[in-house]
C-alpha cells in the first residue's frame, strides 16, 4: 500500500533592529519587535490560521485517516504565544485529534548541528520541552534546520534516543536510489532516515500557480494520479514543505486550500494511506542505508549548506558566533544565553547571501552583515565581561568538567546519605 | 556605419570624467567591425590614440576662406593635419564666419578647456561643425554633453542626418538644483532637437524626462563602463598600522565632502587606527579644513591636494576604503576605478553607478550614520573587506565598454530605421 507522509515546517526569526556600531557597548537590546510581529502576524493570518482550519477539516472529514506532522521552531512557538495565541489554540485542537505528530527541531532553527553538537542537542531539548508544555506530546522524530543531515548529525540524534530523522532526497547522496523508501542511517542502525521527494513537494510549494509550468494547472486528481504512477514497490512518498506555501507562497485565490483539501479524497479512492514520520518508520522496514559524510540540506541547487555558509561574510559571522559557545554556556545569565540562541537563527546568515537572501529585510548582503556583526560585537563584549577571552577554551573545558563532576559527586553523596539515613531508621 | 561624434575632451589630456567616458565608449564601439568613428574635439595635442578612430581638431578646420599656398599650409599644419585635408575641408565653408576671430589659415583658436568665455567657444565650435557637416560623409551624429549639443544640432540641420545626444551630466547635478539659465537653454534645445537621448544612468534619465520635459520613449540609459587597467598589478598596498579611508575628487558641493568629514568624526569617536584622506581640490576645500578643525579630528584627517595621472590609482590602491558621498552623480566612474585596484567602495545611492554595482556599499549621501557604520565594518571585519575586494574586482572587470557600445549601436540602428 502506498503511504503518503505530509510534513509542514514553520519558522520565523526575531528580526534584528538597525544597530549602528556606535551603539556597541551602549545598547543591549537587539530586536526589532515591530518587524518581528508584523511578519508573524502576516504568517498567522494569511497562512497558519486558514491552513490549520483546512487540515483540521481534512482530519475530521476523513475520520482521522488523514494524518500529517509539523516541525515548528521554538521561536515561532514563542512568537505565536505572544502575538497570535489563536494559532497555538488551533494547533492544540490539531494535537487533540491524535492525527498529528509534532517533530523535534532546533529551538532557534540554528545551524548548530554543523558547528557544535552540544548546542544542537540543547536546542532540540529546549524545543521538545516547549512542544510538550504546549501540546502535551513527546517528539519522536527530528526535522533538523533546513533538513540538514550528515552521519555525524545522525549519530548525535540517535544517541539522544530519537528513532527517526528527516532529510532532503538530495540526488548527490541518493545516486540511483529513490527517496520513496525508508533508509537506515549508516552510522547507527537504530535511526531511520526519511527523505523528502523534492519534485512532488515543490510541485505544490513552488510550482502550483506558475503559469509557465508545463503541468499548470494542477488539480488534486492529477496530483494523486502522479502519486499512483510511482512504481508499486516504493512504499512511501514524503511531501514536505514550508507551511507558508499554503496561503502566502501560493495565494488563496490560486485555489491551494481546495487543492489540499481534495487530496485525501482522491488518495483514499486509490487506496492510499496517510502516515506521520514516526508511524512510517515503525511500519516500513529500511531498504538500505544512507551515507552522508558532509551535511546536506534542502536549500538551493547544491542541496548543501552553501546558502548559509558559502561566502566569506557568512563564514566570519558563524565562526565568531560559535567560537564563544563554551563561554556562553558557563554564564549564569539567562538573558545572555537567550540572545545567543536567537542570534543563531539561520535566517541571519541567509540574509548575507549575495544571490538569494530569502525574505530579507536588508538592501544587500553587506548591510545584513554589518548589522549582524555590530550586534554580535556587543554580545561578545558582554560574554567577554563574564569570561575574558584571555582564558583559553581548554581551561574553560577543564572548569566545566570539574563543575560537572562536582555535581555528579554531589548527587552520589546525597544518594548515599539518603541510603544511610534509611538504614539508620530501619 | 559612419558616426560623426562631437566631444570636448579626449585622453591623455583630460579635465574630468567626460574624456574618460568618451574614450572608453568609442573604443568599445570600435570593436564592431563596420563601425567608423570620426571624433571631433576642440584642440587635440597630437598624442591621442588614433588607432581605432579618426580625430579631427576643430582648431585645424578652416571656417573662413583664406588663400594660402599648399606648401605654407603643409608647414603650418605639420603633424596635426594633412594639407590636402585642409583644402578639401575648406570647400565646406558655405557661411560667412568672418565675425569670428581666425588666424592666417582661417582657423579658430580653441582653448579646449573650460574658459570663462565658454559660451563663445561653444558657438565657435558650432561654426566648425557646419564646415564638417558639409564635407564629411556620415550616417549619424553623436554629441557628448551640453558643450557640443549646438554643434550637433547645426550639423543635423545641414546634413539631415539623425542626431543622438549623450547626457553625461546635467546642470541640475552640477548646481544642486540651482540651474544656470543659459546652460539650461543650451541643454534643452539640444534635447528637443535630438532624435534620441542617451543617459549614463536611470537617475539622469529621470532628470532629463522630468526637468527637461522629454518624452520617455526618446530617452534611453546606457551605463558607463571602465577600461581595464593594463598595469593593474603594479599598484600595491603598503602594509600600514592604520587603515586609510579616502575621498577622491573635486571638493565641490556636488561631491558632498562635508558628509565624509562628518562620517569620519563619527568613526573616530569610537575607534582608533583609522585615518581619513581627502584627495583633490576645489572651491569647498578651505571650508572642509575648517570643519575638520572644528570637529577636532585634524590629527587623523589629511588633505593631499590635487592628484594627477598615476597618483590617482596609487592613492586608491593604498586605501582600505574609498568613499563617494556625492549628492548627485550622473554616473561616477571613480568607484569602479577603486574597485579595479581592489579597494572596497562606499557610494551614495544618488549616484548612477549604484544602479549597476552589487558589491559596493550604498548609502544615502546624507546618512552619515550608515556611512560611518559601513566604514567601521570595512576596517574592522576582515570578511567584509575581503568580500568587497574580491567580488568587487570581479564585478567591475565584467562591466565592459564593448557591451555599452552594442547598446549605443542598437540605438543608432533604430534611429536610422525610423528615419527611412
Amino acid at each position: 500500500m502506498r503511504n503518503l507522509c505530509f510534513v509542514f515546517q514553520l519558522h520565523a526569526p526575531y528580526r534584528l533592529k538597525r544597530y549602528r556600531f556606535f551603539e556597541i557597548g551602549q545598547d543591549h537590546y537587539y530586536y526589532d519587535d515591530f518587524q518581528t510581529e508584523d511578519r508573524i502576524q502576516q504568517l498567522a493570518e494569511q497562512s497558519y490560521l486558514p491552513a490549520n482550519k483546512t487540515i483540521l477539516e481534512m482530519i475530521k472529514s476523513s475520520n482521522g485517516k488523514f494524518r500529517c506532522a509539523y516541525a515548528i521552531s521554538g521561536i515561532v512557538l514563542e512568537l505565536l504565544e505572544q502575538y497570535a495565541p489563536e494559532v497555538i489554540d488551533s494547533f492544540k485542537e490539531l494535537a487533540d485529534t491524535k492525527a498529528v505528530e509534532f517533530l523535534a527541531t532546533p529551538f532557534a532553527y540554528s545551524l548548530a548541528a554543523a558547528y557544535d553538537q552540544h548546542e544542537f542537542e540543547r536546542q532540540l531539548r529546549l524545543q521538545a520541552e516547549k512542544v510538550k508544555t504546549l501540546f502535551g506530546v513527546e517528539t519522536k522524530a527530528v526535522w533538523n534546520t533546513e533538513l540538514m543531515y550528515s552521519d555525524e548529525i545522525a549519530d548525535t540524534v540517535a544517541k539522544m534516543g530519537y528513532k527517526t530523522i528527516l532529510t532532503e532526497g538530495a540526488r548527490h547522496i541518493l545516486g540511483w536510489k529513490s527517496p520513496n523508501y525508508v533508509y537506515n542511517s549508516s552510522s547507527s542502525n537504530k535511526l531511520k532516515v526519511l527523505m523528502r521527494n523534492p519534485k512532488l513537494s515543490d510541485d505544490i510549494a513552488f510550482r502550483f500557480s506558475d503559469y509557465s509550468w508545463k503541468d499548470y494547472p494542477l488539480d488534486a486528481e492529477k496530483y494523486v494520479r502522479w502519486l499512483s504512477e510511482i512504481p508499486e514497490e516504493e512504499p512511501i512518498v514524503n511531501i514536505w514543505m514550508g507551511y507558508e506555501a499554503l496561503g502566502i507562497r501560493q495565494h488563496p485565490t490560486t485555489g491551494i486550500f481546495d487543492f489540499i483539501k481534495a487530496i485525501p479524497y482522491f488518495a483514499m479512492e486509490r487506496g492510499m494511506n496517510f502516515v506521520t514520520p514516526s508511524e512510517a518508520t515503525k511500519k516500513i522496514a529500511a531498504a538500505d542505508s544512507i551515507v552522508a559524510p558532509y551535511p546536506i540540506s534542502w536549500s538551493g541547487e547544491a542541496k548543501d549548506l552553501s546558502a548559509y555558509n558559502g561566502n566569506d561574510l557568512q563564514q566570519e559571522a558563524l565562526g565568531k558566533l560559535f567560537a564563544v559557545s563554551e563561554r556562553v554556556n558557563l554564564c549564569q545569565s539567562v538573558l545572555l544565553k537567550r540572545d545567543w540562541q536567537i542570534l543563531q537563527s539561520d535566517d541571519h546568515f541567509l540574509y548575507m547571501n549575495h544571490i538569494d537572501a530569502g525574505w530579507t529585510n536588508y538592501e544587500s548582503a553587506y548591510e545584513a552583515f554589518i548589522n549582524y556583526m555590530n550586534v554580535l560585537a556587543d554580545f561578545l563584549q558582554l560574554v567577554d565581561e563574564q569570561y575574558p577571552t584571555t582564558i583559553e577554551n581548554e581551561e574553560l573545558n577543564e572548569l566545566l568538567k570539574t563543575i560537572n563532576n562536582l555535581e555528579k559527586e554531589n548527587a552520589e553523596l546525597e544518594a548515599e546519605l539518603k541510603k544511610a539515613k534509611r538504614a539508620k531508621k530501619a | 556605419m559612419k558616426a560623426l561624434m562631437f566631444g570636448w575632451e579626449f585622453p591623455p589630456h583630460i579635465l574630468g570624467g567626460l574624456g574618460t567616458a568618451s574614450y572608453g565608449l568609442t573604443r568599445g564601439m570600435a570593436q564592431q567591425p563596420d563601425m567608423h568613428i570620426t571624433f571631433v574635439i576642440p584642440k587635440p595635442w597630437g598624442d591621442e590614440d588614433q588607432s581605432f578612430l579618426k580625430i579631427i581638431g576643430a582648431c585645424n578646420v578652416p571656417v573662413v576662406w583664406k588663400e594660402n599656398d599648399w606648401n605654407y599650409v603643409n608647414s603650418r599644419l605639420a603633424g596635426r593635419m594633412s594639407a590636402d585635408e585642409y583644402f578639401w575641408l575648406r570647400d565646406g565653408i558655405k557661411y560667412d564666419f568672418t565675425r569670428i576671430g581666425t588666424d592666417d589659415l582661417g582657423c579658430i583658436n580653441f582653448s579646449g578647456r573650460y574658459p570663462d568665455n565658454l559660451v563663445e567657444e561653444i558657438g565657435n565650435y558650432e561654426a566648425v561643425a557646419s564646415v564638417l557637416a558639409h564635407q564629411l560623409d556620415f550616417d549619424i551624429i553623436h554629441s557628448h554633453d551640453w558643450l557640443t549639443y549646438p554643434a550637433g544640432v547645426f550639423a543635423k540641420h545641414i546634413s539631415g542626418k539623425p542626431l543622438v545626444i549623450h547626457v553625461h551630466a546635467t546642470d541640475f547635478d552640477r548646481s544642486r538644483g540651482n540651474v544656470n539659465p543659459t546652460i539650461y537653454a543650451i541643454e534643452r534645445r539640444g534635447m528637443d532637437e535630438a532624435d534620441h537621448i542617451i543617459c549614463v544612468s536611470n537617475l539622469t534619465r529621470r532628470t532629463v524626462i522630468e526637468k527637461y520635459g522629454q518624452p520617455e520613449w526618446k530617452v534611453s540609459t546606457v551605463h558607463n563602463a571602465v577600461e581595464p587597467l593594463a598595469d593593474v598589478d603594479s599598484f600595491t598596498k603598503t602594509p600600514r598600522k592604520d587603515k586609510v579611508v579616502t575621498f577622491l575628487g573635486r571638493i565641490t558641493m556636488q561631491k558632498g565632502p562635508e558628509y565624509f568629514v562628518e562620517a569620519a568624526a563619527r568613526v573616530l569617536q569610537k575607534t582608533d587606527g583609522v585615518r581619513f584622506v581627502m584627495a583633490g581640490s576645489g572651491d569647498k576645500m578651505n571650508e572642509m579644513i575648517d570643519l575638520v578643525a572644528k570637529r577636532g579630528i585634524a590629527d587623523k584627517f589629511h588633505f593631499t591636494g590635487f592628484l594627477r595621472g598615476r597618483q590617482v590609482q596609487e592613492m586608491l590602491a593604498e586605501s582600505d576604503c574609498y568613499i563617494m558621498p556625492s549628492v548627485s552623480e550622473p554616473f561616477g566612474i571613480s568607484p569602479l576605478e577603486a574597485m579595479q585596484v581592489g579597494t572596497p567602495s562606499i557610494i551614495s545611492k544618488q549616484s548612477g553607478c549604484a544602479e549597476i554595482l552589487q558589491h559596493a556599499i550604498k548609502t544615502d549621501y546624507w546618512d552619515i550614520d550608515a556611512m560611518a557604520d559601513a566604514i567601521y565594518a570595512i576596517v574592522k571585519y576582515p570578511a567584509m573587506y575581503k568580500s568587497l575586494r574580491e567580488l568587487g574586482r570581479e564585478e567591475v572587470n565584467n562591466i565592459k565598454w564593448s557591451d555599452a557600445g552594442l547598446k549605443v549601436r542598437a540605438i543608432y540602428d533604430k534611429v536610422i530605421a525610423e528615419r527611412r
